[in-house]
């Protein structure tokens, strides 16, 4: 079987009909034993109390967060490299979700830090360096919005992914560093490394949910991407899907 | 096209000779940038009330952000003209490399922006009440981060030519960019203030400084290939 043919925008868009609901109904699925499992199964933290069950949906959104822009900027090299119009597509349809994530990443964080830390906001170094990639985030749709040609937007926004991936171990050291010299860290994300098993696998059940809707949700929005960049093609007038 | 041309790395010098020369004819434009970044810094005590311990403690700080802030003005200057009138587009296709007349533009960037700015920063510096080594350490750590705001700039500034709202979306676009440059470079002189080893973050500055003039180059060339495709 021929994969690159699945490059093509036309031959994509029915693959992407057929396979999106799958992945949404394996998220959905996944969420609702990653859910039970965090809310019902898990013990209450003998430290946090009940507030500590944020993680389960905190973690996995901080970690699809910085995921997404990975895969983004993987498309960002195969929209330079090859020419593909669909990577660019994917890139396009990815970076709002990434950006959600990202969002719900800083603002779960907000809400667990308040009754643990006391505070909504420290500038630690992981929230720091989360909340410049949301505006890498906010900064790639711009770009991709401002452009009126397609080809350029599309070529434009993955050389600047393929830029802010190169920065984000960049950015995330600095800000490691800068945090530890101006402070101690009295507060860590990382003090619950040792958490029980069953917490371990509900946030793993929960990530992969997160994983499964990404996919379903790139799927959906790079169909109404493609739909509307080949409004005039052929291949679409007849098409029902 | 036809023959292959004698020592291509002119290419640096040829630009770099061109955009000084160009810079110089609207000196003005230069002064500007250095009023601004001024008048920024001087905004701060205005803002934050005149204890000298306090201007102290943020001098590093507000320098930097201002020198952060004043490149970013200068950023539309790399282009934006040679755009306007169709210069750009032959530059593209000229038979010198584009990575190398990009690095021209780049080093003539940084002589006009960058450089000025690392020279004036001490006066600043004095101002907010910096002494001796702080001072020195200031602008060497501006000396070798401007260059990088250089760099990072152009990418910016080639990928957004001719976009409407250009500007805004530039500053969008690299300012996230720019804040490993600001922690180093502005943790290089809380370090001295602070009697620590302030070498690291000299030299994390310099690591970013032959990195981006390696790299930076292909990325500007590749962008200006996009905008004008």
């Amino acid at each position: 079987m021929n994969l690159y043919k699945y490059a093509a925008p036309a031959t994509f868009y029915p693959l992407a009909a057929s396979l999106w609901p799958w992945f949404a109904g394996i998220a959905a699925v996944l969420a609702m034993a990653g859910l039970y499992m965090g809310f019902f199964v898990a013990p209450t933290d003998f430290q946090q109390g009940e507030v500590y069950r944020v993680i389960f949906i905190h973690v996995p959104a901080a970690w699809m967060g910085m995921f997404i822009y990975l895969v983004m900027a993987g498309y960002g090299v195969m929209a330079l490299a090859f020419n593909t119009r669909l990577s660019a597509m994917m890139m396009q349809a990815l970076a709002p979700t990434g950006a959600m994530f990202t969002a719900l990443a800083l603002w779960t964080g907000a809400l667990w830090g308040k009754p643990t830390w006391g505070t909504y906001w420290v500038w630690d170094a992981r929230m720091t360096s989360t909340l410049i990639l949301l505006f890498l985030y906010i900064g790639f749709m711009a770009l991709n919005n401002a452009i009126e040609d397609r080809r350029r937007a599309d070529k434009a926004s993955a050389l600047l992914a393929i830029v802010g991936s190169i920065n984000i171990p960049i950015i995330y050291f600095s800000v490691k560093w800068w945090n530890t010299l101006h402070q101690g860290m009295s507060v860590s994300p990382t003090s619950e490394s040792k958490m029980a098993s069953i917490m371990l696998w509900a946030m793993l059940t929960m990530t992969l949910a997160c994983w499964m809707y990404s996919i379903a949700v790139a799927l959906v929005r790079v169909r109404a991407i493609i739909a509307e960049r080949e409004a005039g093609a052929d291949w679409l007038q007849g098409s029902k899907l | 096209m036809s023959a292959a041309i004698e020592a291509p790395e002119r290419a640096i010098w040829l630009a770099a000779a061109r955009d000084l020369r160009l810079g110089f004819r609207s000196r003005a434009e230069l002064i500007q940038a250095l009023v601004f970044l001024v008048l920024v810094v001087s905004l701060f005590p205005l803002a934050i009330g005149p204890e000298s311990a306090i201007l102290k403690r943020v001098a590093a700080g507000v320098v930097w952000v201002a020198a952060l802030l004043s490149v970013l003005l200068t950023l539309p200057r790399l282009f934006s003209a040679d755009h306007a009138d169709g210069t750009l587009e032959q530059l593209v296709l000229s038979p010198y490399p584009l990575p190398l007349i990009a690095a021209g533009k780049i080093l003539a960037h940084w002589l006009m922006a960058g450089l000025p700015l690392s020279v004036i920063a001490p006066l600043l510096g004095l101002q907010f009440g910096l002494a001796g080594e702080e001072l020195v350490v200031l602008t060497v750590s501006l000396m070798l981060g401007t260059p990088i705001l250089s760099m990072i700039g152009a990418i910016g500034a080639a990928l957004t030519l001719g976009v409407r709202g250009g500007s805004i979306l530039m500053a969008l676009l690299v300012l996230p960019l720019y804040i490993p440059v600001l922690i180093f470079g502005a943790g290089a002189v809380e370090q001295v203030m602070a009697s620590i080893d302030y070498s690291a973050n000299l030299s994390l500055l310099g690591a970013g400084l032959l990195f981006g003039a390696l790299a930076s180059p292909f990325a500007v060339a590749t962008a200006l290939r996009i905008s004008l495709d």
